[in-house]
């Protein structure tokens, strides 16, 4: 009876919340702060000068010169069910911060510019160290989130520091890392996502300046939830963020990552790389939710996501768990994947990406299965309303060492309106005869019916469609923590204003 | 309560008369009662009050307590104190049925310029309401209507009744599919919101839900048209003798 509460509760203030949050996307504003850039466009130089700013060792300099080589030879990808306008790399600021955290970086949170606080503090991330979101019924009694909070190209603060390493957790920005944990950082960056893995990631390797590090000793269970927050200010600038994420042998983290980016009428670039190493019977929750600018309904502007995201579970039994909740961008490319290496290891990907207006999504999953009796499952739901366009695409691979691996995918459809369109990409490779392999595919419409019934209950049509689809994402809801729950199902509904009647 | 008068409809995607001229007039507190033959255009009239897509009105009027409800939108129609309970529930896949409640509650009371609910409030409505229903915790947190049987989806559309309490409500075959003793048990849960004031249409093929719910009014719908009105007597007749007579009689 309590845990039906619960979760009724989050959905309960779905509506509520749709209720009070207009039309439009919400966090569109700019914060008017005095920024420094690196000059426009991509040289050595530049790469040299981010290495710099960042006060790297050498060994890390070397590292971006060698991958900012090899971009310079690569073609951008053009495989994936997405059009856009071709990027000038040369027309971007690859570095930009706020000049309060120049030379002198604030020592704690208290000594940030108010400005960016105020920021934060309007976004609805808490960078004071309480529990987030007051007033959350959680039932294991309060619940603390750290977050890291990313400010165009830099790190602004990290919260619950102490309380973390008491625990001996590291949770830091990776500039910071770089200078306290340089052997951590040297041991383990590249190995899960290489420097020469696709060209984005290849661009990142270069000019990445900034992410979460995290670190959870043998046997840890992180005492809190971690969460990075991104935020995208400056205009005409990428974001270029790298987060690593250890889990030794037996432990367990659950990580959150929030975006969001000012409502600009030129498309901005974010291409992040995200590696995860688990080691034997450790767990790692990884739950995204994704909200940049998305262009307004005319498809101007927004972001292009163009990010790589992969887990390897090194140990067996290692565990790992993606779950997004794609609402934003203009352009989403993206393939959170699980490289089952341990006998026994698993991954779960649970993902909703809605695409309304002229938004492009093409994302899924890769689930490389190498050890034994490893097992993936696959759970995506896709919306698309307006005039958008979504893909699936996800790849479900057996190597001959994988005897009785197994792997269940299902990929649902939602489609509202007739001027959008999902599209479902399933490549499985099985070279083991002893792997199985189950796959469940639909495609629906909103049905008409559904919204009749809620209507006739007294729901507004906006309400009701928000409800069905809410029900409809029900499975991967609730594969996320609860605070990033509610904040998705409210989100659901907001990306979907609009998109009936 | 409602009024209506002379209300024609059509279907919208093609050429075809349903209801050609049905008057109806019923007062507070009133129950009257809807019998006919099948494809004699019930479920249309129920469907038409509730403002459901497809049909079109091609004259006549509707009206609840004075205010024109064809120029409503459904959700309107609800909060002005209009319910249907309908003849083939709709599930909802992954909604929690108290989800899915408390959210039309609350649309309704926020419609109407009413506070809202409380989590603790309509939990305990809920819970009173739906035991005296024989519905259990189970089936309040089930996703709305899915895998539910023929007995429990008309249940649970009298639970949804007593909480949105209604000022009309219209019942289009409650009665169809279920046992003597699941159609007892809804019957008492509409005879629970008999208060003098609320107002009910109960459509039914069969007299048998009349026993339970005992009518002031009985109209025989044919072809469209309200063809006979009478006392409860009618419906007796019409389960003696079937519709053959009576149609024989009026045409
Ligand atoms: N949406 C529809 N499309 C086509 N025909 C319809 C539709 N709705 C009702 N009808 C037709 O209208 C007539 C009346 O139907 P209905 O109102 O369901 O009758 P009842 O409920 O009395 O059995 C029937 O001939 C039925 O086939
Ligand atoms: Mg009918």
């Amino acid at each position: 009876m309590t845990d039906m509460i619960a979760k009724d509760g989050v959905e309960e203030e779905t509506v509520e919340a749709v209720k009070s949050l207009s039309g439009e996307y919400k966090y569109g504003f700019s914060t008017d702060v005095e920024m420094e850039y690196a000059p426009l466009g991509l040289t050595e130089d530049i790469v040299r000068l981010i290495s710099e700013k960042n006060e790297e060792p050498e060994w890390m300099l070397e590292w971006r010169l060698q991958a900012f080589e090899r971009w310079k030879q690569m073609e951008e990808p053009d495989w994936a069910m997405v059009d856009y306008p071709k990027i000038d790399f040369q027309d971007i600021y690859y570095y930009a911060r706020p000049a309060s955290m120049a030379e002198e970086k604030p020592k704690s949170l208290d000594d940030v510019d108010p400005k960016l606080l105020e920021t934060y503090a309007k976004l609805g991330i808490p960078l004071k160290e309480q529990a987030l979101l007051a007033g959350v019924e959680a039932p294991e009694g309060e619940r603390k989130v750290a977050v890291d909070a990313v400010f165009d190209s830099v790190s602004v603060g990290t919260t619950f520091q102490d309380e973390l390493k008491k625990a001996g957790v590291i949770f830091m920005s990776i500039s910071e890392a770089l200078k306290e944990h340089p052997d951590l950082v040297k041991k383990y960056i590249g190995t899960v996502v290489p420097q020469s893995d696709n060209f984005y990631a290849t661009l990142n390797s270069a000019v990445f300046s900034d992410g979460s590090f995290v670190y959870i000793p043998e046997g840890v269970k992180c005492p809190m939830e971690l969460s990075t927050y991104f935020r995208i200010n400056a205009e005409n600038t990428g974001q270029f963020e790298r987060t690593l994420i250890i889990a030794e042998k037996g432990s367990y983290v659950s990580y959150l990552e929030g975006c969001t980016a000012p409502q600009r009428d030129v498309a901005q670039l974010h291409a992040a790389v995200v590696e995860l190493v688990i080691q034997e019977d450790a767990e790692i929750k990884y739950s995204t939710v994704q909200n940049w600018f998305p262009g307004d309904a005319e498809g101007k502007g927004g972001i292009y996501n163009f990010v790589t995201k992969r887990a390897d579970c090194r140990g067996d039994r290692a565990k790992v768990m993606w779950t997004q909740v794609e609402t934003g961008s203009a352009v989403t490319w993206k393939y959170p994947s699980c490289i089952l290496r341990g006998d026994d290891s698993q991954g779960e990907f649970y993902s909703i990406a809605i695409a309304n207006n002229f938004q492009q999504a093409d994302t899924g999953t890769k689930m490389i299965h190498l050890g034994k009796n490893t097992k993936s499952r696959i759970v995506s739901k896709g919306i698309s309303a307006g005039k958008a366009q979504n893909t699936y695409r996800g790849l479900v691979s057996m190597h001959p060492k994988a005897a009785n691996a197994r792997n269940y995918t299902q990929c649902d459809s939602l489609l509202i309106g007739d001027k959008c369109g999902a599209h479902t990409v399933p490549y499985i490779e099985v070279k083991n005869n002893t792997a199985r392999v189950e796959h469940e595919a639909t495609t629906s419409k909103v049905d008409d019916d559904q919204l009749f019934y809620c209507r006739s209950r007294g729901m507004d049509e906006e309400e009701a469609v928000a409800l069905v689809v809410n029900g409809f994402c029900k499975e991967v809801l609730q594969a996320l923590p609860m605070e990033f729950a509610m904040e998705a199902q409210a989100l659901v509904a907001i990306s979907l204003e609009g998109s009936v009647g | 309560m409602l009024n209506i008068k002379n209300l024609q409809v059509g279907l919208e995607e093609e050429e075809k008369q349903i209801l050609k001229g049905v008057d109806l007039n019923i007062g507070e507190g009133e129950v009257h009662a809807i019998m006919g033959p099948n494809g004699s255009g019930k479920s249309t009239t129920s469907y038409v009050l509730a403002g459901k897509d497809g049909y079109e009105v091609t004259g006549g009027s509707a009206t609840l307590n004075g205010e024109e409800l064809l120029d409503m939108e459904p959700e309107e129609r609800a909060a002005a104190g209009l319910f249907l309970a309908f003849q083939y529930p709709v599930e909802i896949p992954g909604v929690g049925n108290m989800t899915f409640l408390r959210t039309a509650v609350n649309a309704q009371r926020k419609a109407r310029g009413e506070e809202e609910l409380s989590a603790g409030e309509f939990l305990k409505e809920v819970r009173a309401k739906a035991k005296s229903l024989k519905i259990d915790a189970d089936m309040l947190k089930r996703p709305v209507n899915v895998g539910f049987s023929g007995g429990e989806k008309k249940r649970n559309e009298i639970l949804q009744m007593a909480m949105l309490e209604p000022k009309m409500c219209v019942l289009d075959e409650t009665d169809s599919g279920l046992d003597v003793d699941a159609m007892k048990l809804v019957a008492e849960g509409v005879n629970a919101l008999r208060d003098g004031k609320r107002s009910f249409l109960v459509i039914t093929h069969y007299q048998r839900l009349l026993d339970h719910i005992k009518p002031d009014v009985v109209h025989i719908m044919a072809d469209g048209k309200i063809v006979k009105t009478g006392g409860p007597e009618l419906a007796l007749e019409v389960e003696n003798n079937g519709y053959a007579d009576i149609l024989a009689e009026v045409a």
